[in-house]
């Protein structure tokens, strides 16, 4: 099964977004998309110039573009929010909590270059909280896929599901490892590999980086699990508990805060119903800074080695 | 042709339940409330083709929305007493288990509530939203809303400003409730808003004025030549001058009353000046 997860090459999630909403705004004719000043940051070229009539451009004014969106609900509109995820979230924070998810409006917010491997711009817009942020808001689901395949299928999927969603994705090219047209099922983790001695949960970009170090450890004679949760909320309890009922100990991975993130939600679970030793891959309390994405991955700890440590790491506190 | 003396007597009823109200949950904002009691009888009894049915998408009808939530307990009053849920619920505002929020929310499922309100400054973007949702749809029907003057000074209330001018949002009237009140103390005194007429101007907006938000007839006058400005590629504000408190005479124009209660002797004082036209709940 590892053997199988094969890079077919790089593209970015962010083109999978915009490949996902030009085919579901080509299926969905209730589909709208508004964007703050990052059209071709956020790939919405293909959506704009085949259904222009539906698509507004807000202008540097995210604040605005969250209320808009929240009026278009109203309206029975589908809209999709497009910019980037710190403006997405910490920047509109309360136009989220009471418009949208208070309000309960099926708003879909698309937030790119998220997280460290935004590269070269550096702190200010590598947000590394809004997972955390996100999750807490009672009837928001929120997802981050893991490469450009399943970017583009969870872009179509979120139009089907009722209620606001936040889309978690990044910038640079990365492998492409899932599925073409691969169906999306929002709240189901994604099993990619069975193993015995320990369960590796990751999102995002840092599945790839879990399926690489789950390669190197298999060399060594550990056998890893590796599931890509895919949805962060509501988080597929049913697969975590089985999956550790199985291993006894934990590892996760993600591109962002260790406070709040998929981490924390994976042992808030545990501690509750299946106590079991967890090492958490995230960054650590710190704020990132310009570089190139894998420098950054590597400098913050969330390198390949950085996931294969870990593992190493729990396995000797596996009792 | 608007039946005046009706309007009005509505109006007197809407006042009641705004003290009969607040004074009942011993909080909420009775001033402004009793400010724009004029142009809430005047949309819901009036001005507005709505359906009290209540279908949450406004699809066929005018559809209104409140940005500065405080004054829910007027927006309560008229949505009871046109049909949209019993009057007697009116008594359970602020109340544990009500559907009467202290802020208006949808999370209850209170009829004629569409999204929620009271962090200030949202209510103009979510309206423009709802206006182009017609659009699209080409539904002819008018979106209305209310701001308050102190919650200009929240910023996005400008990105919509700006937005609504340049994307053309001409099926929108925007109401300010230019009332000069704030929390703490005159807006002029705790941040001034300037020239608004020419600020809204300068802005792309046609401007508007009704010069007393409390006479009844100057505000079907001004909401009517409001509606004559829309359809004509320029978002529509009506810069409504209100007294805070108006009805109750130890009430008016002060920002004391902003979002203070009256006590059981007050209460008796304000109700003896204003008529049970309807009846109380």
């Amino acid at each position: 099964m590892l053997d199988q997860l094969i890079s077919t090459g790089k593209k970015s999630t962010r083109d999978g977004f915009g490949a996902g909403l030009f085919e579901i705004g080509k299926q969905k004719p209730e589909v709208v998309a508004l964007c703050a000043d990052l059209i071709g940051s956020l790939k919405m070229e293909a959506f704009i110039e085949a259904f222009p009539e539906r698509f507004f451009q807000i202008g540097i004014a995210e604040a605005n573009m969250m209320g808009i969106a929240a009026g278009l609900a109203i309206g029975g509109k589908i809209p999709y929010t497009g910019t980037f995820a710190n403006f997405s979230t910490g920047r509109v924070y309360d136009q989220l909590r009471q418009s949208v998810a208070y309000s309960h409006k099926n708003v879909k917010v698309c937030a790119s270059h998220a997280g460290l491997t935004l590269g070269e711009d550096g702190a200010t817009h590598q947000i590394l909280e809004d997972i955390g942020m996100m999750r807490m808001l009672p009837g928001f689901t929120v997802v981050v896929p893991c490469d450009y395949n399943q970017t583009k299928a969870a872009t179509m999927a979120i139009a089907e599901h009722y209620g606001p969603v936040y889309l978690r994705f990044g910038r640079p090219d990365w492998p492409v490892f899932t599925a073409e047209n691969q169906k999306f099922e929002i709240g189901k983790a994604q099993l990619l590999a069975t193993g015995s001695d320990v369960s590796i949960f990751a999102t995002g970009h840092m599945v790839w980086q879990a399926v690489e170090a789950a390669k190197a450890l298999a060399l060594e004679g550990v056998s890893c699990e590796i599931y890509n949760i895919h949805t962060i909320k509501p988080l597929d309890e049913a697969a975590v508990l089985d999956s550790v009922s199985k291993t006894r100990c934990v590892v996760t991975a993600e591109e962002h805060q260790r406070n709040g993130g998929l981490g924390d939600s994976i042992a808030q679970l545990l501690a509750r119903r299946l106590p079991a030793p967890i090492e958490f891959v995230a960054v650590n309390d710190s704020f990132g800074e310009s570089g190139k994405p894998l420098e950054l991955l590597d400098k913050y700890g969330l390198s390949v080695n950085d996931v294969a440590g870990a593992v190493r790491t729990v396995l000797t506190r596996k009792k | 042709m608007a039946d005046l003396q009706q309007l009005r007597r509505t109006a007197t009823q809407v006042r009641r339940d705004i003290i009969r109200q607040t004074s009942m949950a011993a909080s909420g904002h009775p001033g402004g409330s009793l400010g724009c009691t004029e142009l809430f009888t005047a949309l819901y009894f009036e001005v507005m083709k709505h359906d009290p049915k209540f279908n949450k998408s406004g699809a066929g009808e005018d559809m209104f929305f409140l940005s500065n939530g405080h004054i829910s307990p007027v927006w309560y009053s008229v949505l009871a007493r046109s049909g949209y849920f019993p009057v007697s619920e009116l008594a359970t505002f602020r109340k544990l288990n009500s559907r009467l929020q202290g802020h208006p929310a949808t999370h209850e499922g209170l009829p004629g509530i569409r999204v929620a309100s009271g962090s200030l400054g949202q209510g103009l973007s979510v309206s423009i939203g709802a206006a182009l949702a017609k659009k699209l749809d080409n539904d002819p029907h008018l979106i209305y809303t209310l701001t308050g003057d102190g919650e200009l000074q929240e910023g996005q209330v400008w990105e919509a400003l700006m937005f609504a001018a340049h994307h053309k949002v001409d099926n929108l009237i925007a109401i300010v409730d230019w009332n000069g009140q704030q929390i703490d103390g005159p807006t002029a005194k705790v941040m001034s808003l300037g020239d608004l007429p020419a600020k809204w101007a300068a802005f792309g907006w046609e401007v508007l004025k009704i010069e007393n938000g409390n006479d009844m007839e100057a505000v079907l006058n001004g909401l009517a030549e409001a509606k004559m400005h829309t359809g004509k590629g320029k978002p529509v504000v009506v810069l409504m001058k209100t007294e805070m408190g108006f009805g109750v005479d130890f009430m008016v124009g002060t920002h004391v009353w902003h979002g203070k209660t009256t006590n059981a002797e007050q209460t008796e004082r304000a109700l003896a000046q204003l008529e049970e036209t309807l009846g109380d709940f």
